[in-house]
This record gives structure tokens, sequence and C-alpha cells, in this order.
């Protein structure tokens, strides 16, 4: 074999990858690379995308990566294929197997069976320190080795779905989502489906689960990790425990997204799928419940069910219940954010591209500067529908309280009460699939399906 | 009793020493933080740390340990030295700057061949130090030198990491840090292992420490910098010590290291000449709470009034005598062996060497023996006692332990003790688990770069020398003093700024001066910076006499004064004024007539004493001194003129 495959050196481009197959070099190759400084030993690594080529990555004996310029490289082959042993990280008798961990080494517990669904968003990973690789830990032994109390509470029978990056996702994603645990619940095997799930648009995902997915007899619920499962300090593992531990204790049913409730390894809180929100860019609690406090907070294996949830209608867990499945979504749903300088020839712009409906993200109570309301009037006469929303993010659309408010109702804007501008957006989606006109589609947008709108918003935040 | 000196001469010692030097720069390593530490902690959070997964199923016995701890960590955080990226909720920036060139600097410094790319890597540490679970280091440099005196020392390699966390408590169960620290640039040189004596390895080490304060880019004083080193002699294996922090413990502990090393070849030895198969080490443990649980001991009782407690009982074949050996006071390996059980939260374990004791008797004694099958002429037994899965560790680890005592000396890692000995840490930790830190771009190292920064490697310490000897006038010891003084650069910023004062005086205030208020066992904390400002200022706008400032030093390292003003208002020390002066001088010579008149000009040595013993403080003695011999001198003439008017 003289000529490496572009696979087996990623990241290698031009100068450095023609230096790498001119000697018959692949990633994970025993090295050994002279200088006119030095000569180096060890292991050879792939480098990001985004690296430029004037170097190669080895990782040396004591552990540290480094870059050697190609231009100072004055001989360098390789001392032998890559093996898959375990060299350079020697087994011997003084350590101790993870066996001695007697006390997780209990039985496992069988009588509970728990479907885990993986969308993408590694709950466990797996790191290879010979090479420093990070992979996915994807069988049922990865995930119980990772997170050994799982064994005391149930069984679980992870499935790989998708592995996709979460911004990645599409509505015909959600419906192939609903599709399989459609299937996983209907074969009545399971107390709970897990999902785990990319961080980033997972409200969207648990939002149109919640309307694809009604009349749940088991809890669906999602799960991630804001700080990623490859370090020691990772919430994926805790999220994970929290998740099972509510799958199989709470009384309730429906979506939900469980995460950590503060920075602690302590309190998962558990949110409803249409009401929660991505609302921070790294912190283990960046998830929050909006307008409403989350549902349960799971601590070790207590639950707490917020005094709150009396407000809502919350379905109850029912195993012999039969799920109402609507799987579909129309993707011609623009989500557009109302600013000072918004031009409304946008809104003249997605009539034109056949958009069915605009969700607006409006100021305050649901507000778009008067010199939108031509177009807007323009987008509904064409029979798009309308609907608004607050970019407060917190709070109720009321729009007969300014003059404003009191114009867009009457052009035809449809307020949304204090749905969230992505729910909105996700179910308008739904709605669209799931009726003939349009008018069945309103009517479905003013109902309150799955607690997406909070009927009377608690003080308690 | 044996003397505790033991002749070390013929011992032949191997050290490499590792030094951890924190830098002097504005921000923290991968964030905006400023490295300070703010004392107030304001917000607390728990975490638990897991290990991640690796291809092997096996991992380092101490982080198995660790984890099967699943020990509680609680953080603090201050409102102003820690953010999000600190409490592991933020990724890190980008590497600081200033920290990175100060990096390469000392590489290049050091002689080394600096890294073309620089790539960040997180090395797995569980113990709570840092949120994450890993720290963050970067290899900068390797295969540098460093010529102390006659001798070449090898640098090994040359690193820019981040400070752990502080350690504030650990009761078993939570274990808490500040974060203060956290993240703080540090550099790591480690050198190649040279065979020395203890004393040349602090040579070495105190000119390594010269050379990075030369840079003026390192932090100075206590905590600033922490010396690792692995000891080994002859015959050994490699033992790491970590955590020393001052230089006069370095040689402490490496006598102490090298005793405690021979001690256990010689046990080793003694071992060896008795037929000992270790293969049966763990053949027999027994659980003995049965027989424990009638013991009257205190300690025992104690030990089974916990959760879950049990006793075992391990027999160590043909060691009878043998771990109470002591071949050295105080070294033995009973002591190695309950040292290293405190390692897994357990402190009661007992040896049949010191048995029947602690309030165990032979009755109990002979039903151990009994119960594990043992010959009592030979063989000898370790029991242990605690909650069941500390216990079941523990065993694992004490038969270990007994195979390394075959061999003499386990490599281990150890920590100096605050009296200069060492004390088992943990087991030796593996090959360094480390993976690339994604989360960072790698950093290529540009030549035009380094060759800028050339200007500004810091010159060999004997002319920094020189050049402070020519440059204030100082003594080349003085010199030396002030530069090792973590007051350097407040001596060179006052020196600059006050230019009324001596920079000798300025430098032996700040080094003798305060050693000696120090050796009284007086608390040098309590001078702070902007209190040695204040002082000199005063000095320089001429309002304080010289003579006060130990005076002042005195007052508020005795915390009998919080300022410097109200020191001096304690002490009464306020400037006469010159008509002052010259009543008080006046009166001084009026006072003592007879003598003047007796000894004429010899009598300045008596006068200018009691002129000191009231005016110290309140004027400049050489200014007392000028006036004084002025007036005497007039009043000497005024006095011969009248005599030779009288004849
Ligand atoms: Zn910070």
């Amino acid at each position: 074999m003289s000529s490496a495959t572009k696979d087996e050196l990623p990241g290698y481009k031009e100068k450095s990858q023609k230096l790498l197959r001119e000697h018959d070099i692949v990633v994970g190759d025993t090295v050994s690379v002279k200088t006119d400084e030095k000569e180096f030993n060890g292991l050879l690594m792939p480098r990001y995308e985004s690296s430029d080529n004037n170097h190669i990555v080895i990782k040396l004996e004591n552990g540290y990566n480094v870059g050697i310029r190609t231009s100072k490289i004055r001989a360098i082959k390789r001392a032998e294929k890559h093996a898959s042993h375990n060299e350079g990280y020697e087994q011997s008798d003084d350590r101790i197997n993870i066996n001695s961990l007697k006390q997780y080494n209990n039985t496992r517990n069988s009588d509970f069976k728990i479907a885990l669904l993986g969308t993408g968003g590694t709950i466990a990973s797996k790191i290879d320190y010979r090479t420093g690789g990070v992979s996915a830990a994807l069988s049922a032994s990865d995930i119980y080795n990772s997170v050994p109390e799982l064994k005391n509470y149930a069984l679980i029978e992870p499935e790989a779905f998708l592995n996709e990056a979460s911004e990645n996702l599409k509505p015909s994603d959600w419906t192939a989502i609903a599709h399989r645990i459609n299937d996983k619940v209907s074969s009545k095997q399971y107390k709970g489906i897990i999902v785990s799930h990319g961080t980033d648009t997972m409200h969207y995902t648990s939002a149109a689960l919640s309307f694809a997915l009604q009349n749940l007899p088991i809890p669906v619920i999602l799960v991630g990790a804001q700080r990623s499962s490859d370090r020691p300090s990772s919430d994926a593992a805790l999220n994970l425990l929290g998740a099972v531990v509510f799958a199989l204790k709470a009384s309730i049913s429906g979506v939900f997204v469980c995460m950590h409730a503060d920075p602690s390894d302590d309190a998962i809180a558990c949110h409803l799928g249409t009401r929660v929100r991505k609302n921070h860019t790294s912190r283990r609690d960046a998830f929050e419940s909006i307008d409403f406090p989350p549902i349960m907070i799971v601590r070790g294996e207590i639950l707490e069910m917020n005094i709150q949830a009396s407000r809502l209608s919350l379905k109850k867990r029912d195993e012999n219940e039969n799920i109402v499945f609507k799987p579909d979504f129309d993707k011609r749903v623009l989500l557009l954010k109302y600013y000072p300088a918004f031009d409304p020839a946008l809104i003249d712009y997605a009539v034109a591209m056949g958009y069915r409906a605009i969700v607006l993200e409006g100021t305050g109570l649901g507000h778009v500067g008067r010199e939108s309301l031509p177009a807007i009037r323009r987008a509904v006469e064409s029979g798009i529908l309308v609907f608004m929303t607050s970019q407060c993010i917190w709070g109720r659309t009321r729009m007969t309280v300014y003059e404003t408010g009191r114009d867009l109702l009457d052009i035809g804007v449809i307020p949304l009460s204090d749905m969230l501008p992505e729910t909105a957006t996700v179910k308008a989606m739904w709605a669209l699939a799931n009726s003939d006109n349009t008018k069945t589609a309103v009517k479905l947008m003013k109902q309150n399906l799955a607690n997406e709108v909070s009927m009377s918003i608690p003080l308690q935040r | 009793m044996k003397s505790l000196s033991v002749d070390l001469t013929d011992i032949k010692l191997t050290v490499g020493i590792e030094i951890h030097q924190q830098l002097a720069s504005k921000s923290k390593l991968f964030c905006d933080c400023k490295p300070k530490d703010s004392g107030k902690n304001s917000i607390s959070f728990f975490r638990k740390m897991r290990p991640t997964q690796s291809e092997m199923g096996t991992y380092d016995p101490a982080v198995v340990f660790e984890f099967g701890k699943m020990r509680t960590i609680k953080y603090y955080s201050s409102d102003t030295s820690s953010c999000l990226v600190e409490a592991d909720e933020e990724p890190p920036h980008e590497v600081d700057e200033f920290s990175l060139e100060t990096a390469l600097i000392i590489s290049l410094a050091l002689n080394s061949i600096i890294c073309d790319e620089l790539h960040t890597m997180r090395k797995i540490v569980i113990d709570g130090s840092n949120t994450s679970g890993f720290q963050r280091t970067i290899l900068i440099a390797t295969d540098g030198y460093l010529d102390v005196n006659e001798r070449r020392v090898g640098v090994q390699s040359i690193c820019l990491e981040e400070d752990a966390a502080k350690l504030i408590s650990d009761n078993g169960m939570v274990r808490e840090y500040g974060l203060d620290r956290l993240g703080v640039a540090l550099i790591e040189i480690a050198l190649k292992p040279v065979t020395c004596t203890p004393e040349e390895i602090v040579t070495i080490a105190l000119s390594l420490g010269r050379l990075l304060r030369a840079s003026k880019r390192v932090a100075r004083g206590l905590g600033s910098i922490r010396q690792d080193v692995n000891v080994s002699i002859e015959g050994g294996s490699v033992v790491e010590v970590k955590g020393i922090q001052r230089l006069e413990d370095l040689v402490k502990v490496i006598r102490y290291e090298m005793i405690r090393q021979h001690g256990l070849l010689r046990i080793a030895q003694m071992i060896k000449s008795r037929k000992t198969d270790p293969y049966y080490f763990g053949e027999s443990i027994e659980d003995i709470t049965g027989i424990m649980a009638k013991s009257t001991s205190n300690v025992v009782s104690k030990v089974l009034e916990g959760m879950n407690a049990i006793f075992k009982a391990i027999k160590v074949e043909g060691f009878k005598g043998m771990i109470g050996y002591e071949p050295y006071p105080g070294i033995r390996l009973g002591k190695q062996i309950s040292e290293m059980v405190r390692f897994y939260g357990l402190s009661g374990v007992f040896h049949s060497d010191e048995l029947p004791g602690y309030g165990i008797n032979d009755e109990e004694v002979q039903a151990i023996i009994k119960k594990l099958r043992m010959n009592s002429e030979e063989d000898a037994f370790v029991v242990v006692g605690g909650p069941k899965d500390k216990v079941d560790f523990a065993v694992d680890s004490i038969i270990h332990r007994f195979k390394m005592a075959m061999a003499g000396v386990p490599p281990e890692t150890r920590a100096a003790t605050l009296d200069g000995k060492t004390v088992y840490s943990r087991p030796k930790p593996g090959a360094s688990r480390m993976y690339p830190e994604t989360d960072i771009p790698s950093i290529p190292v540009n030549r035009i770069q380094l060759a800028k920064l050339t200007g500004q490697v810091p010159k060999p310490m004997d002319q920094i020398i020189s050049s402070l000897v020519d440059r204030y006038g100082l003594n080349r010891k003085l010199a030396e003093q002030i530069f090792d003084s973590e007051y350097f650069n407040l001596f060179e910023e006052i020196v600059t700024s006050m230019k009324k004062i001596r920079p000798t005086f300025i430098a032996s205030k700040l080094t003798e001066d305060l050693l000696n208020l120090e050796r009284r066992g007086l608390d040098r904390s309590t001078i702070s910076d902007n209190i040695i400002v204040d002082i000199f200022c005063r000095i320089d706008q001429g309002v304080l006499a010289k003579e006060s400032v130990t005076l002042i030093f005195e007052k508020l390292m005795k915390r009998e004064a919080k300022s410097v003003e109200e020191a001096i208002s304690v002490l009464g020390i306020t400037t006469a004024s010159d008509l002052e002066l010259d009543n008080a001088i006046d009166f001084i010579l009026k006072e003592n007539l007879p003598t003047i008149y007796e000894k004429g000009f010899g009598s300045i040595g008596t006068l200018m004493g009691k002129c000191m013993a009231k005016l110290r403080g309140k004027a400049d003695g050489k200014k007392i001194n000028s006036i004084l011999k002025a007036k005497l001198e007039l009043l000497l003439e005024s006095h011969i003129a009248k005599t030779d008017s009288d004849i």
C-alpha cells in the first residue's frame, strides 16, 4: 500500500499531506522525525480541519502533542504500522482493574426497561489515551461503564438512531425521531423513552415531539450535555440519571427536557417540552422554563413536583393508553424578529418565497413599527397566517393595550399569548401539516395542546 | 535511642527537580480574571467528578479510588477573581499573551528547543482541584540546559499550564476548594535528573529561581513557587515528593528521603535472607470483625461504631519482626503502611509486631493467628478496620505494598511536611492521561516573534548582580539579597522615585532589618507594599527620620499599630523642628558642662549618645551629629578663650 487515502490523513493538506504520503505514513503510525535540532518519536495525530498545512502533529511519549514544521524535517520514517493493542499504556499488575469498584457490581436491575435513543450529542465518551482520540460511547456496556449507578435503576436499551449535531437537524428529522419513538412506545415494553440530543436545538425538538406525540402513555425525555461528555466534570451523567429516575417514577406523561437546575451536580430540572428554552451558550443550567417554573426537580431518587403544577392540565401516566400520533411538519414557516431598522420588504419577500405562515417576534406586548403595517396587511390578504409572539421571551402578548397592537389585530395578525417564539414556529409547522385549510390551522394554533400557553403565569419564576 | 543523624556520604543520590513558578501575568491563562487572592467567597456550588471511560478498561489506581469515593466537591467562587471559565461553565478563552511570551523567553534563556506549533492538552486530574477534571498544559520547549557553577544541568521540558484550585478543607466526605488560584499561569520546568548531594540540588534550584526572577515576569512571595523532586538512591526506585515551598526545606526533605529509602532497602535485604515467597501474600485474608468486637480497645470500638464497619486480617508470610523493625529511627514498614492506609480514609490499622497493645490483648491476638492459620514463629499479620468498601480497597493495596517491600522502595507520590519530612500521598500515577484540549486552536510559533523576544532574555545572574552594584552602589552581598527578596521590584520603584534616600539604606531595610524582625517571630505579612512606600516617602520628604523605619516596622509587625500614621503617633516620633533640635541639644550641653570641660572634644561620643536617646526617630542622626559638633566646637572655643583670659 503506497498511497494513503484521504481518510487516513484527516486534516492534512497539500505540503504536509504530500510529505506523509511520500513516506507511506498514516495517522496512528509510530514515527520518527528528524529535524535540524532534534529527533521526535511518537504517534502521528490528526489535524484540525482549520489548521494550516505547514505542520505535522506528533504525540510524544510523555503524552504531549507538538506540531513540527514540515520545512524543518530532514528525515521521517515509520517505525511500525498502527496497531490496535494498547502499547504505550502498559497494563501492569500494580494497576487495579475497574472491577475493584465493587459497590457498583450489584446485579443489574432488569425489572424496568428504558429505551435510550441517540440522535447526536454524546451522553458518554470514550477516550483513547494512546492517541488522545475521543469517540462517542454508544453501546449499553459503554453507557453502564460511564454511569455505573444506572445498573441500580433499570435496564437501558440504547440505540444510535441519528448522529447529527443538533444545529443540523431539520423538521424531517423530527418526523423520523417521532416515528421511532412511536414504535418503541407502541411496543409497550418500556417505562419511558429517553432521547439524547445536542443542546443547541433541543427545545425545538422537544416542542415538535410535544405536538407529534400526543396522549403519550409513558414519558419521553430529552437529555443533553452542556459541558462535553469527554471531561470528568461533564453534566451528561447526572442529566441522564435524572432523566432515568424521572422516566421510572414520574406519575405524569408527556414530552420533557431534563437538564441541570443550577451549576451544582445536585438538582435536575424537568421542563415541559413546550415551555423550555436554551438561555445560555455554555452554562449547565442553560435550559429554563419560561413563564413557569420547571415542572419537577429530581434530586437523587427524589422527585419534587412544583406546587405551581396544579395550575396546569397534565397528562397522567397510563401505560394502557394509546398514543395520538401526528408526526408531520410543513417547514414553510418563517420566524421573523422585528428590530428598529426592520425592512418591511422582507415580509413581501417571504410572501413571494411561498411561506405559508410568519411568526413575528414583536417588541414588548406584541408590536412592530407603523411602517411595517402595509406589508403585513398585504401578507394577510394573500392568505398567509401572521402570528405575533414577543421578543421579551418572558410574558404574554397583549395587543389591545396600545394603538399599534389594535391596528395589527385589525389587519388580522393572530396573537399567541405567551407561547415562546420557537415553540410557536414549530407549532405552526405542525398545524399547517395537520390541517386541510388555514382555518383549521388557526384553530389548532389557538388551542392549548401541550401547555404551550400558560393560562396563568405565577409570580414565582 | 539511635542518633537521628545517619552518614549519607556513601549513598548515591539522584534527584530530578521540577519547579512550578507562577507568572506575574495580569490575567489568568485561559480567562480574563485577575490572578489575585480576593479572600472573599460569595458563591459556592457542588460537583462530582467521573473519570472518562478509556479504551483500556483500566484506570490509574488513584483515579479508581477517587471515583470509588465519589466524593462531593464544593467550590467557592469570589466576586472578583473567578468567572464562568473557572467554574467550568464556559469554554476557555485564548491563551494569555503575556504568559505565552514569558514561557518563550524563559525557554530561550534555558537554551531549549522551542516547539514549532503549540498544542494545549488536557491532563486528567480527578481529585477536584480542577473544576473541569483536567489541567490544561502546553509543552513549550525541550532539551535545554542551565549552567550552574561548573556543572551543566539538562532541562528536560518547559510547559505552560494552569494552576489548580486551592484546597480549603477535606473532611473525607466533602472536599472544599477556592477558585481564586485556579487558572493562574504557571511555568513548569523539569530538569534532567542529576547525581549529586542535597546541597548541590539547592544551588541548582536557587540558580533556576534567580533566572526566573531576572525575567521580571514571575510572581514573588511565598506560594508563588513550588518544587517537586524525584528522589532515588542506588538500588531503589523513583519517589516523587510534591509541594516543597521553601528552598530551606529542600535539603531536609531530600535527606529524609535518602534515610527512608536506605532504611527500606535494608529491610528488603533482611527479608531476602529469609525464605519468603511473595506469591503467597494475600493467600489468607479473614474477616475478624467477630474477634475484634470482643476487644476492649478504644480504637477498635470507635471504628466499629461506624457504618458497615468490618475488620480484616491479612497474613504476611515470613515477615515476623520485620513490620516493626527500625533500621533508622522512625523508619519502619508499619509506619509506611499506616500512612498508606490513611489515603483510603482509614485509621484503624495494627500489625502483629506491635500486638498485644492498643487495648488488644493476647487472647485476641491468638484468635487472629488461629483464624489466619499462620505460623506465629515466622509469619506476621496486619489488621485493618473501617467501612467495608474502604477496607477492601486498603487490603488490596496492603498486599501490594508487602510485595513491594521485597524490592525495597516502592515508586509512589509523597507530600513534603512542614517539618521537612515526607508522607505517603498516593500511588504513583501511571503515564499521564492526556488528550487534546479541542476548545483551543493550536498556536504556531513564529520565528520573527522569537527573534523579537530574544532582547528580553534575562542576563546571567553574575551580570545582573554586577549591574546592581554599579547602578545603586550596593555591596555584592546586599545586591544578591535584595535581588532574591520578594521586594526587588518594589526596591527599584522606590529607588527611582525617591532620589534623596541612598539605595543601600533602602535595600538593607527591606532585607536584613525585616529578616531580623521576622527571626524574632514577628509577622511580616502585615507589611504591605503600600506601607513600605508610605514610610520611604515620608523619609524622602524629610518628615520622618531614617532611624524610625525599623521602629515602625516593629510596631506594625507586633500589630500594635495598623498604619504608618498610627505607628508614628504610638511611638511619639513627630519630627523635631530645627528650633526644637537646637533647644534640645543646648539643654544637653548645658547639663554636661563639667564632662565637656574635662574631656574636651573627646566628650562627643557621650553627648551623641544622650542626644540620640532623647531625639531618636525625631530627627536624622547625621543632622543631630553635625549640629552637636558645631555647637560643641563653639562652646569649647569660647571656653578656651575664657580660660586664657583668666590667666
Ligand atoms: Zn475567569
